[in-house]
């Protein structure tokens, strides 16, 4: 915290403006001094030289899908971890087993990703 | 150690000796603001320089030499011939997410940024769940990402923001985990409390061997997560052109450049803050006339040289493996460093309820 008397999530707007003001900044001083030349070429997709063929915002293999989901199961199991970490001094071996059965669920499903062959990049 | 807090006490005080306090915080707000900026910038110029100077000697080149003394000026005149370059408008993009995507991915690494523990009293965001709230803004980059490759209606972007998406959404889990290890240790998910935990001695040091464990998974994550090095198959030159920042010139790549640039310092100031404690000078119980000595030099020299130090080692290995195949990729994290990060988990878990040593 650089100034007591300011909020902290007053910061975090700061931050926030800060990024946006960097980006709108330097886009208006890019506007102003950059060349503008228009040619009906230059529109065109940066592919390999030939006009484009077919529908570029086209389907995509599944796999990408499949992890994305994996990802968010695991994450939000993560999420959940957080605050026990904070505590795990205080809670002691009580708190070891109780979070002992939400480990073993997550493994537990990674092991069922793993069999199933979710893994695996086909 | 000098206490930064002291200069912006004084200056908020003398501030607030002749405004009302409306327009203290305002102008503290600015100031805040602007210093960021500079930060941003300056440290994105200089990693794009040390990046060149370090390949540079991998290759057995001199790198930049003519601009400035060792080419130290170089990135200025990139960054001025990158501002006079077209901004070209394209006929077939989604003209208003393509504008959108850098807005993210800047956002998301000034946010970020403004969290790390510069020095003694010299923080920005100070949020007690600080090292959470990191971790949550760092992934809106990804959406930036995905953004840039899908609106630019090309397949090379796609492709690049596709791997890109699922490469740093995967390794996100084996950064969260190793922080849960680290926050274990700490007990704390602030980041002045965490510094301040690592007072006597440094977490790589005190945390026995799973916090070395996490150390060597944060940084292989952390690498992939910065799309460099062995894991750069988002903007593989080879096959995708420039990946998912291709339909993007003038400027509006050099958001994208900058971004990288600094997501390599911020990964890097976390290895810091979490192993090599943030700004805390090199500390063993006992040796109090070295202690004393380590005092002596500045708590930003301290955070601002680890994370270089820490961040040549992320360049180092971008200059030394090779790329890898995307079932690679994939399997190292899911098969790998997921597995072995539970388990150091527990290991560490084990080790703090316990009292184990070893």
């Amino acid at each position: 915290m650089v100034f007591l008397s300011i909020q902290n999530s007053t910061f975090a707007i700061v931050a926030a403006l800060t990024g946006i003001g960097l980006v709108a900044l330097a886009l208006w001083l890019a506007g102003l001094i950059s060349p503008r030349s228009f040619n009906p070429q230059k529109g065109e997709a940066y592919e390999c030289g030939i006009p484009t063929r077919g529908e570029s915002m086209a389907q995509f293999k599944v796999g990408y899908y499949l992890f994305a989901i994996l990802f968010l199961m695991f994450d939000v199991e993560c999420v959940f971890l957080f605050p026990w970490a904070v505590k795990v001094r205080e809670l002691g071996v009580d708190g070891l087993l109780s979070i002992a059965i939400f480990f073993g669920i997550i493994v537990l499903g990674l092991m069922y990703a793993w069999r199933k062959g979710a893994l695996e990049w086909k | 150690m000098f206490d930064f807090s002291l200069l912006t006490n004084w200056i908020h005080e003398l501030l607030s000796s002749f405004m009302p306090e409306w327009l203290t915080v305002t102008t503290e707000c600015v100031l805040i603001g602007v210093c960021l900026l500079l930060a941003y910038a300056l440290l994105a110029l200089f990693y794009i320089w040390f990046e060149r100077k370090v390949c540079a000697a991998f290759q057995c080149r001199l790198g930049p030499n003519r601009v400035g003394p060792m080419g130290l000026l170089q990135s200025f005149a990139d960054m001025f011939k990158i501002l006079i370059k077209e901004l070209i408008s394209l006929k077939h993009t989604d003209k208003f997410l393509f504008a959108l995507a850098p807005y993210l991915v800047i956002l998301a690494s000034m946010l970020a940024f403004a969290v790390l523990p510069w020095g003694n009293g010299l923080q920005i965001i100070n949020f007690n769940i600080g090292i959470f709230f990191l971790i949550a803004v760092s992934s809106i980059g990804v959406l930036g990402i995905l953004l840039a490759g899908w609106s630019s209606n090309n397949k090379f972007t796609l492709i690049g923001a596709l791997r890109s998406g699922s490469q740093m959404v995967s390794y996100e889990l084996s950064i969260g985990l190793s922080v849960i290890t680290m926050v274990c240790l700490a007990g704390s998910m602030s980041v002045t409390e965490i510094v301040a935990k690592q007072q006597d001695l440094w977490f790589i040091f005190s945390g026995h061997i799973p916090a070395i464990i996490a150390f060597i998974i944060y940084l292989i994550a952390g690498t992939a997560e910065t799309n460099r090095g062995p894991f750069d198959l988002p903007e593989a030159e080879s096959e995708l052109t420039a990946g998912y920042h291709t339909e993007y010139s003038g400027i509006h790549f050099g958001f994208f450049y900058l971004a990288e640039y600094l997501n390599l310092f911020i990964v890097a100031g976390v290895a810091t803050l979490l192993f090599f404690g943030g700004w805390m000078p090199l500390h063993f119980p006992g040796w109090d006339a070295f202690n004393h000595v380590m005092d002596y030099i500045p708590s930003v020299v301290w955070f601002i040289g680890k994370a270089v130090a820490l961040s040549f080692v992320i360049i180092w290995f971008k200059w030394t493996f090779p790329r890898l195949r995307i079932d690679q990729m994939l399997s190292l994290e899911w098969k790998y460093l997921l597995p072995i990060n539970l388990f150091n988990l527990v290991l560490m878990v084990l080790v703090i309820v316990y009292g184990l040593h070893f």
